[in-house]
């Protein structure tokens, strides 16, 4: 842990430390990597409910009457699709193919989005938004300062957002709306980065510690836990999800990560759209793989994959998944043809484990399997 | 180098496991790598390794001597290490090759002293 800089803290980190978590540099922020156990604070999330400070991550406002002009052109999804009160998983593209960020896209309503971005990347973001609004009708706010966000995220989520807020049980998954919390103008959506289903919840960050221990006392016959970082990573792995800057960046496209289907190149012009189109013609040398331990082991970011005895890459997330039982993770690996099935080895240790190519995610809820968007 | 391997000398075996700190730092133990039975180690050789959800943790041979025995409890419920880790959730056995070598090293009241240092942090 990194004590060279100052690290930022969120509005909760008072009510972290009486929870007695564990924190950690992240990004330059001190979150809680764990409460108590990250094998408990996973198990929550998948059987009952966990509570998850996001406050670290960015809120860019987008307004005006060419805010889904210029939506369209710094995203490769299509966010036309959406209507008001929808929410979308989009990817930022860079002119060469590579991505800027992952974020997800809210329509508000009278041409207002929220855009919510992560952590790490909030200046870049604002920045690469402001070049790309140049001579348009949109104006930018940044309100990443302003705002503090917490997730509730597992089978017992709706139970426990319904009891304060009835009307967010209406939303669909990728469901988005404005709601008054403890007064105040905040956002709901139907979000999550867990696998389950879930709601996130945008609010001024004058507020959120009364909704943090509102949501705790009333979770905790539902079986709620706070729940950190630790358990945010296997969770997210195990339902497929990226981490912008470890699993993608400016240098990997959506493409060769699995998520060509975040690109519309059916919906008209946008960023990097010739080089995301020659990508497509051309074929992919390297993919984002998918593999499981045949044996007992824990892989890591970094564990070199062979296949063949030959190096074919590096995993860029891997981990003990508490569901599967086993290692898991994922890397870039230079045979994009390889199949589910397919044998490889990973080392550990100095030694080599056999593994195989899973097909992603490992981990779909049963909820989110029904789920209508 | 100062760790927080513990060992316990019985009747020409030292048993070798880690301290109730140590595996509070740990935590949520998933797996523990050990030695081969027969690998000869050094007195602060790497010659195991602790796996929790987050990260690995290496252990380290707290006499010199040859390995005879392996916890394979622990393949199975590597949760012991969390559970019991000064009695079944120990790691291996070490047939001592350099007798009296355990005198190096910190007793009880010293360990005491020692986690109250920040070097006793620095690893885990």
């Amino acid at each position: 842990m990194s004590t060279t800089t100052e690290l930022r803290r969120t509005a909760l980190y008072d009510a972290h430390k009486a929870l007695g978590a564990k924190l950690v540099d992240f990004h330059g922020w001190e979150l809680p990597i764990q409460y108590e156990s990250i094998l408990k604070e996973h198990a929550a999330v998948r059987n009952q409910c966990g509570l998850f400070d996001v406050s670290h991550m960015g809120q860019v406002w987008v307004y005006g009457p060419d805010a889904l002009k210029f939506l369209q052109t710094i995203n490769t999804n299509d966010i036309g699709k959406i209507g008001p009160g929808k929410a979308i998983y989009s990817h930022l593209p860079n002119e060469k193919g590579g991505v800027v960020d992952d974020v997800i896209v809210s329509n508000m309503g009278d041409n207002r989005y929220l855009v919510v971005v992560n952590a790490a990347t909030i200046d870049k973001d604002f920045d690469y938004f402001q070049k790309h609004s140049t001579g348009l009708k949109v104006e930018l706010d940044n309100m990443s300062d302003y705002y503090s966000m917490i997730a509730v995220q597992g089978p017992k989520a709706a139970q426990l957002v319904g009891l304060d807020y009835p009307d967010a049980l209406k939303l669909p998954r990728f469901g988005a709306m404005m709601a008054t919390v403890f007064d105040q103008k905040s956002a709901i959506t139907r979000t999550g980065y867990t696998g389950e289903d879930g709601f996130e919840f945008i609010v001024p960050s004058e507020i959120i510690s009364r909704l943090w221990d509102n949501l705790l006392l009333k979770g905790r016959s539902l079986g709620a836990v706070p729940c950190g970082l630790g358990a945010r990573d296997t969770l997210r792995l195990e339902a497929g999800y990226l981490l912008y800057g470890q699993d993608i960046d400016d240098d990997h496209s959506s493409y060769e990560a699995g998520y060509g289907w975040v690109v519309k190149l059916d919906k008209g012009d946008f960023v990097g759209r010739a080089a995301f189109e020659k990508q497509k013609k051309d074929g992919l040398k390297r993919k984002l793989i998918g593999i499981k331990l045949s044996e007992r082991g824990v892989p890591r970011p970094g564990t070199p994959v062979f296949v063949d005895g030959k190096q074919a890459g590096t995993l860029c997330s891997a981990t003990f998944s508490p569901t599967l039982q086993a290692g898991i993770g994922q890397g870039y690996l230079d045979r994009p043809d390889l199949k589910p099935g397919a044998k490889l080895e990973v080392e550990l240790h100095g030694r080599r484990a056999a593994a195989e190519v899973v097909k992603m995610p490992y981990y779909v809820s049963e909820d989110l399997k029904n789920a209508k968007t | 180098m100062k760790s927080h391997e513990w060992v316990s000398v019985e009747g020409g075996t030292a048993s070798v496991g880690v301290s109730d700190h140590a595996q509070h730092e740990i935590s949520d133990v998933v797996y523990a790598e050990l030695p081969k039975i027969g690998r000869k180690v050094a007195q602060g050789e790497a010659c195991a390794v602790i796996e929790s959800v987050k990260a690995a943790f290496d252990i380290y041979a707290p006499v010199s001597g040859e390995v005879v025995a392996v916890n394979e409890v622990l393949a199975k419920d590597p949760a012991l290490v969390n559970r019991s880790p000064l009695e079944e959730g120990w790691l291996f056995k070490v047939k001592p090759s350099k007798p009296g070598e355990e005198s190096s090293l910190m007793d009880f009241a010293k360990y005491q002293e020692f986690l109250k240092s920040p070097a006793a942090n620095a690893g885990h």
